[in-house]
């Protein structure tokens, strides 16, 4: 599904992606890790196109197609979603209205007429009640005033109504209460699907306790210095990062 | 990021859609102005004498005042005697007609427009009075008016039909010496629309007024005049668009706006005068004095504007609070791309006791649009427990546009409680980001984030304005507001 080469990644001049190399096949989930700073998001909105990053060396494939050729919106269109580590503030553009936009525009890229209205809002409410989220945030402006817990569900809620089929999440689960964390959680694992990859950028090993990764990777200094299984998790956890650092210098 | 202020650029700079022009033969006054052609226009509308009158005392009293230089706006000097002062589709020269009679040409003007105005075409709920140049076409939906009592007709068929109701509300709200341009308007006005809501009565439909400049040369001056009796109730929506030249033209307009006890007017307009070219030839000169007085108790108004045409726009929709109780709205809507100017905002003059007004003013700038909020906030000695909640709120767009804000408060009411809020924001590159990585296209990402910015003005607008409106801004936003 996404096959990233030898990527490097600058700002300002400053390197700050030194040569990456993941494969993420269909239907997997990839968990990264690493301290502050290491390039995580960088990574994430690599992915998703954001604009101001120079792009020095290596290439990214998206089910075969160059994703970095691709626009912001076309990457969307093409089923690629990041859930931001910082949600943005839209004033005045209702949630309900946000959600219908969006996933009209990428009916309408694969062919799909606009969902019916009824049929759109009952669709949204249902995915709302599966993550506990009271049903008023439809009619308020996107993430704006929201906490930042709620913020984070409302990532998830994006993302299970459009049904992206790489989805990237950016600390999706820093913020949460320990009951949201779960519910989120479920959330995400509803929609494990065959068709479907996960990347969870995180902190928290205890994330990885609910949603099951098939990889684990550390990200430091613009590398990924070490990969696993979930096992690898624990170990962090247990030894921090200063154990990787050790391993990669000997 | 350079990259993304030009596709900003992009996306507002759409093309004027109603710049066209139609072929229609026209009589017009040649240009130049002096008292002679004051007599002529009053004697070509067959005014009494009293109005005659009234406009030379207000052409005597506008020679001798200068031109106002305080607004935000930078223009060349303008020769009044280079403008035609009438302009009319001959095959008006006899007055309003019957419906079926207007020239066809006109018809197709306004059905183009997006207003039509033949019978079985008509906009459901709204009675339309079409102004072309300086005349009034049509009024629509006159009879069922009639019939709850209401007049809704053009300013030159009141003079004729309700003269009694001319001398006693005409200047009575902006005098015709008020200032510069309403001075001007005064002596030669010659056209508009007039509204009269007897006492109790909720006006059954939404009345309009769509103003339409055609030819060149030609200055367009009209008046409105509206009367809320008590406890009346009206919605009067106004549209104004004009043919892209590459001369600039005066539209030079009074509003007065009488509300007694207990009634309620709410004003809107979606203003799309020609704005001129993207390197500023062109485009209409808005020289607007609005105003209205709520002049009994618990009388209320609210102004509502969308200002996106025009080269130069130069307007404060104002209220007169005198009554107790009344209340006074300004909501407002106004973009400036290219070099467009914009100095507009409003005066609330509060005199009743526990008078309150609101306001709410969205500036939108872009390419190397300058736009102003100006606003006076007045709180006369007798105004107990006065209040007024005002709010500014500027969107920048690319960075060789302006935004400021002139807001001025005067109280001679030590219990008056007045709040002011302000921002200036840019559409930032991240909510843009959000959107798209949403699957929101680049296009339709700003005009979202736009008219989420507006939210509060367009809500104020009745429903098909808004849509409208949403239009003007930006492209497809059906259902964004609400
Ligand atoms: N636009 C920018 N200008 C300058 N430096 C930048 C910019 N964007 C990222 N950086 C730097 O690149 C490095 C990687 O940042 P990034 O946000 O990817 O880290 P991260 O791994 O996500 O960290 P965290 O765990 O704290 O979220 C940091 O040192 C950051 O300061
Ligand atoms: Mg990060």
């Amino acid at each position: 599904m996404l096959k990233i080469e030898d990527l490097h990644v600058s700002v300002e001049g400053k390197e700050i992606l030194k040569g990456i190399n993941l494969e993420i096949g269909k239907g997997e989930v990839h968990a990264i890790m690493g301290p502050n700073g290491s390039g995580k998001s960088t990574l994430s909105y690599i992915l998703a196109g954001r604009d101001g990053y120079n792009i020095t060396q290596g290439r990214v494939l998206f089910n075969g197609k160059d994703l970095l050729e691709m626009s912001v919106e076309e990457r969307a269109w093409a089923g690629v979603f990041l859930a931001f580590q910082y949600p943005v503030e839209v004033p005045g553009v209702s949630n309900i209205y946000f959600l219908k936009a969006a996933l009209n525009g990428i009916r309408k890229f694969n062919g799909l007429s606009e969902l019916d209205a009824m049929d759109f809002i009952g669709m949204v409410k249902g995915k709302m009640k599966d993550l506990d989220m009271d049903e008023k945030f439809l009619y308020r402006a996107v993430n704006e005033g929201f906490s930042g817990g709620e913020k984070k569900r409302n990532e998830v809620l994006q993302m299970s109504v459009l049904e992206p089929t790489l989805c990237v999440l950016d600390e999706t689960d820093s913020g949460l209460d320990i009951d949201a964390l779960q519910i989120v959680a479920e959330g995400i694992n509803r929609l494990r699907d065959p068709e479907r990859s996960f990347v969870l950028i995180t902190h928290y090993q205890r994330l990885l306790d609910y949603i099951k990764p098939d990889f684990v990777h550390v990200l430091a200094h613009g590398r990924v210095v070490k990969s696993g299984g979930p096992e690898l998790a624990l170990e962090l956890e247990e030894q921090g990062y200063a154990w990787v650092d050790q391993k990669v210098a000997s | 990021m350079a990259a993304s202020n030009e596709n900003l650029k992009d996306l507002i700079g759409q093309e004027y859609k109603d710049g066209f022009v139609t072929d229609i033969e026209s009589e017009s006054f040649p240009p130049g102005l002096n008292e002679d052609v004051i007599r002529a226009i009053s004697a070509k509308k067959d005014e009494p004498e009293f109005l005659l009158e009234w406009r030379l005392e207000a052409y005597r009293h506008w020679l001798t005042m200068e031109h106002p230089e305080w607004a935000f706006v930078e223009f060349p000097k303008i020769d009044f005697q280079e403008i035609s002062y009438y302009s009319a589709p001959k095959s008006m020269a006899d007055g309003p007609k019957s419906l079926d009679e207007v020239d066809p040409e006109l018809i197709s003007t306004y059905n183009k427009l997006g207003i039509p105005l033949e019978e079985q075409m008509r906009l459901a709920g709204v009675a339309v009075d079409a102004v072309f140049d300086s005349v009034s076409v049509a009024t629509t939906f006159k009879d069922k008016l009639y019939e709850a009592g209401v007049i809704f007709c053009s300013f030159s068929e009141a003079v004729k039909e309700h003269p009694e109701l001319i001398k006693q509300y005409l200047g009575t709200v902006v005098s015709q010496y008020d200032n510069f341009y309403a001075a001007l308007n005064a002596a030669v006005f010659s056209d508009g629309s007039f509204v009269y809501i007897p006492k109790g009565v909720r006006c059954p439909m939404e009345l309009s007024t769509y103003f339409r400049i055609n030819a060149a040369n030609t200055g367009q001056f009209e008046r409105t005049l509206i009367i809320a009796d008590e406890g009346s109730h009206v919605s009067y929506l106004e549209g104004c668009t004009a043919p892209m030249r590459d001369e600039n033209q005066l539209h030079a307009a009074v509003v007065e706006l009488v509300i007694l006890k207990d009634a309620e007017i709410k004003y809107s307009t979606v203003q799309n005068w020609y704005p001129g070219d993207e390197n500023g030839v062109g485009g209409i000169y808005n020289f607007v004095t609005k105003r209205a007085e709520c002049r009994e108790e618990n009388a209320k108004v609210s102004w509502t504007q969308v200002e996106t045409g025009s080269a130069i726009t130069w307007k404060y929709p104002s209220v007169v609070l005198k009554g107790d109780n009344s209340i006074g709205e300004f909501y407002s809507v106004a973009l400036t791309n290219n070099y467009q100017q914009a100095d507009t905002g409003t005066k609330m003059i509060h005199y009743g006791k526990n008078t309150s007004s609101t306001i709410i003013s969205k500036g939108i700038s872009a390419g190397h649009g300058q736009n102003t909020y100006r606003g006076l906030v007045k709180i006369g000695r007798k105004a107990e427990n006065a209040r007024n909640y005002t709010q500014c709120d500027s969107l920048l767009m690319g960075d060789q546009c302006g935004a400021h804000t002139f807001p001025y408060i005067e109280t001679k009411n030590p219990s008056a409680t007045i709040e002011h809020e302000a921002s200036t924001s840019k559409i930032s590159e991240d909510q843009l980001f959000y959107c798209m990585q949403r699957g929101i296209s680049a296009e339709d990402a700003v005009s979202m984030i736009v008219n989420g910015f507006c939210k509060e003005v367009f809500k104020e607008l009745p429903m098909e304005f808004a849509v409208e409106a949403q239009a003007l801004l930006g492209i497809s936003l059906e259902g964004s507001v609400g």
